[in-house]
């Protein structure tokens, strides 16, 4: 049952969640900056996240790298496939990536650099959501290669999973900003975090609806008995911490809002994977069939059960290091 | 647009293109990074201010570079997906670990520490925070270690088998990993990294010097990087010696290529000091050569064979002018190092090392020869192994992407637009850096950061603005 396929199925995901987990809300803030028009505040949401950011962007790497060697027929079949949205990702992560160094070289350029955030934060998040929507709509493989055209991507579906996600890492920039910050900007955070959940709630809806209608396999897989047993407690479990965000946000609490809504993201993301599973590439690939050789596999299995609970320890050191609240020229405390 | 065009010549543009942009970055960090271990050390050890100074003045300049280094990184991770995605599904399960490998020992141990070493040594004290400068040059090594290594298989091949599915798989992981020209690759690199930061180090100390020769942190500076450049030069152009014998041993079309051998030479070939390569007429038009120097050099022998492009059937041949210029630019820059290096060890022992204004500009000239070097080097190398992606086993055309010339065309562009924008005001705020001489009480790059008692705080920035 448990092979090692399997194995790296759900290494690959968690990989992807963790960079879903630590780069949705520093895009996030990149997408809410236009909405924080002076330059205090745009100092202090920056300054939030300026120490992380760059290892947030390395679970990116080790997503598509882990891909490449994990399942390298998947990784040479989805690319092409998702070939625009994969450039409009990148060059959008060029922009908002080196606006962190960039704003704080020059006076006259600054809110160049800082429109090259928030467009390249947006670019790269709406991307990510139209190249899951494309994903999940299925993709035309014939043979080891890609054999759609150059636009299938581009459908009413994954513009649809495109904003959803631009809400959801709005959202969680939002709460972020809840927790890391006081004084107005906090209160203006915490607004907006009401103003996106209720977005973002929709937005879950509406991809919930959507996306049975997309394959059969998708319909079976979450109403047909008995699977019904095992994916009913998803949305059950929505509706719960739903509940429990909305209590939060009333109370006003500093953490608990950002944490639930990741939660709201892991419920969103182990939702994907039972529509997904067992295929990587929907309808045409299982993870089988793109797994590497299993000496590739095991080779690389050795270097993630050593090495990733030391970076997620390193990782952890760093972000408690830079802990607290960030204000105005009194720092973290 | 783009109709028409060649998809696998656009694809290709694009590697050269963003990789060229990319390595640029990767050669200053790594020298860089080790660069501020010995500052942060120096410091420690001897609690000399001028050395805190200069840590903290090439901190600001590391963290612009690192930054544009991280950003053009990603695109080139994923590039073999997108452009390349038959070469990424033949050569996934070799490749594809090591570059895993990278990302999980080098890519977060930089990233990890980095916040720390740029914003932490308040937060978390100088020893700890040394520990993370450290991690942080570690990292860029590590990384180096593992892309070279992947680099060097596709060169030299070794170790792996073939499965039904076409793909390349590894038999046996030591000999892919240590793959014959690797040992070699990896420390031609490294050093390559080390002069080309001792050079902008050297040439940006050697500028202020030239403005007044009494300043601590360019005599400083200057003083370190022009001991590395005396020191190393030597030993990189023995070491490129050795690794242009290991790469005669394995692909000797690249060596032909470079020395502009198209014929055979049975009794001692000629050294082709400068040209033309006419590839339609298998000559090097307009040559001055040194007779049988190459043989001595290559074979250590002056009568000794070698064999040209003549023995290599056509279509197996590399571009031999590009191959050939790129290699003269590299070695003739590398000589012209070793000679800076030899020049200021004259000037150190005649006590005028801070007081040679010809020293300083020659020093200053040379700030971007590395970045050059670097760059012919790679050019060398990569162009004279085409025209395969795993030498011999793999050629080129049949690593492409199910691809349409429209769309690698259209992307291309946007990288080219995207890049010269982006990476041209970093190089600018950059070299605005570098034109304020590092001075006492010098601030990282904090910036805004509070919890400091002096520098810029927004609340000081913004205290200046409304007084103007």
């Amino acid at each position: 049952m448990i092979d090692l396929a399997t194995i790296w199925a759900f290494i690959i995901a968690f990989a992807v969640f963790v960079y879903v987990v630590m780069d949705g809300f520093d895009l996030g803030l990149g997408i809410l900056f236009p909405l924080f028009p002076q330059k205090a505040d745009r100092d202090v949401i920056m300054n939030t996240v300026a120490p992380v950011w760059d290892g947030n962007e390395t679970w990116l790497v080790l997503g598509g790298g882990g891909m490449m060697a994990a399942f390298p027929l998947a990784y040479a079949v989805l690319m092409p496939a998702l070939y625009t949205p994969m450039i409009a990702m990148l060059l959008g992560l060029v922009f908002r990536g080196v606006a962190f160094e960039f704003r704080w070289r020059t006076q006259k350029a600054r809110n160049k650099w800082d429109l090259a955030f928030a467009g390249g934060s947006l670019v790269a998040t709406l991307a990510q959501g139209i190249a899951l929507g494309a994903i999940l709509q299925g993709i035309h493989v014939e043979g080891r290669h890609y054999a759609g055209g150059w636009w299938d991507w581009l459908t009413a579906f994954s513009v649809l999973t495109g904003i959803a996600l631009v809400i959801g890492y709005a959202l969680l920039g939002a709460t972020w900003l809840v927790m890391k910050t006081e004084g107005e900007l906090r209160e203006r955070a915490y607004h907006l975090s009401w103003i996106l959940l209720v977005a973002m709630l929709c937005a879950i809806g509406a991809v919930s609806i959507a996306t049975p209608f997309l394959a059969v396999q998708y319909t079976q897989r979450w109403f047909a008995w008995p699977n019904i047993i095992l994916t009913a407690p998803v949305p059950i479990a929505v509706a719960a911490v739903t509940a429990l965000l909305l209590r939060a946000l009333g109370n006003k609490n500093d953490h608990q809002p950002f944490f639930l809504v990741l939660a709201l993201f892991a419920l969103s993301y182990a939702g994907l994977g039972i529509s997904m599973y067992p295929y990587i590439v929907p309808q045409s690939i299982t993870i089988w069939q793109a797994a590497a050789p299993a000496n590739s596999q095991i080779f690389m299995l050795f270097g993630v059960s050593i090495l990733v609970p030391l970076i997620l320890g390193y990782t952890a050191w760093a972000y408690w290091v830079f802990r607290g609240k960030v204000r105005p020229g009194h720092g973290y405390h | 647009m783009f109709e028409g065009w060649d998809a696998v010549v656009l694809a290709r543009a694009q590697f050269a293109f963003t990789m060229s942009f990319h390595i640029v970055f990767p050669a200053f960090s790594i020298g860089l990074a080790s660069y501020l271990a010995v500052l942060e050390a120096l410091w420690l050890a001897t609690k000399r201010e001028v050395y805190i100074n200069l840590f903290n003045y090439w901190l600001k300049i590391f963290a612009v570079a690192f930054g544009m280094g991280v950003v053009s990184g990603i695109v080139m991770s994923y590039q073999f997906g997108t452009n390349w995605s038959s070469f990424a599904d033949k050569t996934g399960p070799v490749i594809g670990p090591m570059m895993a490998y990278e990302v999980l020992t080098a890519f977060f141990l930089e990233a990890g520490f980095l916040g720390v070493m740029l914003f932490g040594l308040e937060r978390v004290g100088p020893r700890l925070h040394f520990v993370a400068t450290l991690m942080v040059a570690i990292g860029t090594l590590i990384s180096a270690f593992w892309i070279l290594s992947a680099n060097s298989w596709m060169q030299t091949p070794a170790g792996h088998a073939v499965n039904a599915d076409g793909q390349f798989v590894a038999a046996d992981w030591l000999k892919v990993i240590f793959n014959p020209s690797f040992p070699y690759r990896l420390v031609h690199m490294v050093l390559a990294a080390y002069l080309t930061t001792s050079l902008v180090v050297g040439g940006v100390g050697a500028w202020h010097l030239l403005r007044d020769q009494h300043l601590a942190g360019p005599r400083v500076m200057f003083s370190m990087a022009m001991w590395m450049a005396t020191l190393v030069a030597p030993i990189q152009i023995l070491a490129g010696d050795q690794h242009g014998l290991n790469t005669l041993e394995h692909q000797p079309a690249k060596v032909m290529a470079m020395e502009g051998h198209f014929q055979s030479h049975p009794n001692g070939a000629p050294l082709v000091l400068f040209g033309w390569p006419d590839m339609a007429d298998a000559k090097v038009k307009y040559a001055i050569e040194v007779p049988k120097l190459s043989s001595l050099i290559l074979k250590h022998s002056l009568d000794a064979p070698l064999a040209g492009l003549d023995t290599v059937p056509r279509e197996n041949w590399p571009p031999v002018p590009i191959t050939f210029w790129s290699f003269r630019i590299m070695v003739g820059l590398g000589f012209l190092i070793l000679g800076l290096g030899l020049f200021s060890l004259l000037m150190r022992w005649r006590g005028l090392m801070y007081q040679s204004p010809l020293l300083h500009r020659f020093a200053v000239l040379m700030g971007p020869a590395g970045f050059i070097a670097v760059l012919a080097g790679w050019i060398t190398t990569e162009t004279g192994r085409q025209p395969f992606t795993v030498y011999g086993l793999l050629r080129t055309t049949d690593s492409v992407s199910p691809l349409a010339a429209p769309a690698v065309g259209s992307s291309l562009i946007a990288f080219i637009i995207v890049y010269f924008a982006v990476f041209t005001a970093g190089v600018i705020y950059i070299l605005r850096l570098m034109a304020q001489p590092p001075h006492p009480g010098e601030q990282g790059p904090t910036k805004d950061l509070p919890a400091r008692a002096a520098g810029i705080t927004p609340a000081a920035g913004a205290v200046v603005e409304g007084a103007r």
